[in-house]
């Protein structure tokens, strides 16, 4: 396989290069949309009106009112004022959260300190899944049926192994304990249908090839959901939160541009998804994760037995190739993916792609083959290094 | 290098000992599978590791080659009489074929 010096192949669109499209709008945004839009003067008008105009966007994308979007400083935020609302507005029932051992660590995090102040174990309950990432439903029916729970979060789709959450069944499984699910979209918002079953639904505009920064928030109006605090500003939803106008402005522009071209862009996806597990498949000792068919159609992750992740990252990276990993030591942690963990997947070795929409990286198709290509020898090369690659 | 202890029904001896303490991932799974090449089934191989990944790794590994994890357990071991190292334990029985 031969080095293309320069050029380079994006395929870890968690953090996504912007829409071109949403990137002029940002910029045009910056002159035209800079002020507070609270401000009652011409260019604060200019900047709420907007404002309004993004987020009757992203209210419709989400199949809600415009009254029922808000905004958060990013999607980990949004995640974790989702949860923090529907346990505030629950907490005569109790301040026990449900939620599935592969959540985002939005939830995790939280949930697990929450447990730790508070001396009690049962206040914070993980569910497990099976191997391909989907949550056990009994083992989430008895968890919600535990009195005190007071709100339960599933997501939608999983951001590392891209497996898709049997929501309506968890969210039928909550109605009937009485308790708002919560629904963390991060990984799929704009890349598939957006989901319907939930009473807060959380998100992050880099899915749909947004700006970062942006995290939003459906809120509906049936759902019992407040803030702890004092009560945020009237007319900036629920959250409480204004967003710099410029910012959602370009979230609400590559929503457009991302809707007008879902399907095709899904299948194309799906297909050069398909591409990487059969290629992965072909190398010894390695494991595509994941669940094969429901799953989003554009993350795609494996694990190369006897493979150190990390030098694996960094020769993709020498060949051209931005990738993601869940190994240990190849992000900001010692500790390996918690998602692959609690799959029982093996943690080492693991190679993550989220692949860029088509009209964000034009070149997709080509970096996609290229990597399918390279890929089996980077996997023997790197276990060669370790003397392993006969065991 | 003493045990400490031990509170949970023993596992079965080990036929031999792999000490990973302080090798990171993927090292611990790599000393295992090199001392379970060509020992014969119902071979038990005990592995010392601290790295935490190795609480996924080993059982994954085990169930991607056949081999039986019978436990894992985490212990104190006090070494030159005054440092406490903190490890786990994992004891497994190879199955067929041991590669």
């Amino acid at each position: 396989v031969a080095n293309h010096p320069g050029e380079r192949a994006v395929l870890d669109a968690a953090s996504t290069p912007m829409h071109p499209v949403a990137r002029d709008t940002l910029m045009a945004a910056v002159d035209a949309g800079w002020a507070d839009p609270r401000r009652l003067y011409a260019e604060g008008r200019t900047a709420r009106r907007l404002l309004d105009q993004a987020v009757e966007v992203l209210a419709a994308g989400l199949r809600v009112r415009p009254s029922e979007l808000s905004f958060a400083p990013s999607g980990p935020a949004a995640v974790r004022l989702a949860v923090d609302g529907a346990l505030h507005a629950g907490r005569r029932r109790g301040s026990r959260l449900v939620a599935t051992a592969v959540e985002h660590s939005a939830v995790l995090a939280p949930g697990r300190h929450r447990a730790a102040q508070g001396g009690d174990d049962r206040l914070f309950a993980e569910v497990p899944v099976d191997g391909t990432g989907r949550v056990d439903l009994d083992a989430f029916a008895e968890a919600v049926g535990v009195t005190g729970t007071t709100a339960a979060a599933v997501q939608h789709a999983n951001g590392e192994v891209g497996t898709v959450q049997p929501l309506a069944r968890a969210h039928d499984l909550c109605r009937a304990t009485g308790i708002p699910l919560v629904v963390d979209a991060q990984a799929s918002l704009g890349r598939v249908d957006s989901p319907g079953s939930y009473d807060v639904l959380a998100g992050d505009a880099q899915s749909w090839g947004g700006p970062g920064g942006v995290g939003v928030l459906a809120v509906p109006e049936r759902t019992r959901w407040s803030l702890p605090g004092p009560a945020g500003e009237p007319g900036l939803g629920r959250s409480g939160h204004t967003p710099w106008v410029p910012l959602a402005l370009a979230a609400a522009e590559a929503w457009q541009q991302a809707e007008a071209t879902r399907s095709e862009e899904e299948r194309q996806a799906r297909a050069l998804v398909d591409l990487v597990r059969a290629a992965a498949a072909t190398v010894p000792d390695v494991e595509v994760v994941g669940h094969p068919t429901d799953r989003l159609p554009h993350i795609v992750t494996f694990s190369a037995l006897y493979v150190d992740g990390e030098a694996l990252v960094h020769e993709f990276d020498r060949r051209g190739f931005a990738i993601a990993s869940g190994s240990a030591c190849t992000a900001s942690t010692l500790e390996p993916s918690h998602v692959l963990a609690a799959m029982g997947a093996l943690t080492h070795g693991n190679v993550r792609l989220t692949l860029p929409l088509a009209s964000v990286s034009p070149r997709r198709d080509a970096d996609v083959e290229r990597f399918c290509a390279a890929l089996p020898e980077v996997v023997l090369d790197v276990r060669a290094q370790l003397g392993a690659e006969h065991l | 290098v003493t045990p400490a202890p031990n509170q949970a029904p023993a596992p079965p001896p080990a036929t031999l000992t792999v000490d990973a303490r302080g090798l990171r991932c993927p090292l611990p799974v790599i000393r295992l599978a090199q001392a379970a090449g060509g020992r014969a089934a119902g071979t038990v191989i005990a592995l010392w590791a601290t790295d935490p990944a190795a609480r996924a790794d080993v059982p994954a590994w085990c169930r991607m080659r056949g081999h039986d994890l019978l436990d894992v357990t985490e212990l104190d071991v006090t070494v030159n009489g005054d440092d406490e190292v903190v490890h786990t334990a994992y004891t497994v029985r190879l199955g067929e074929p041991a590669r």
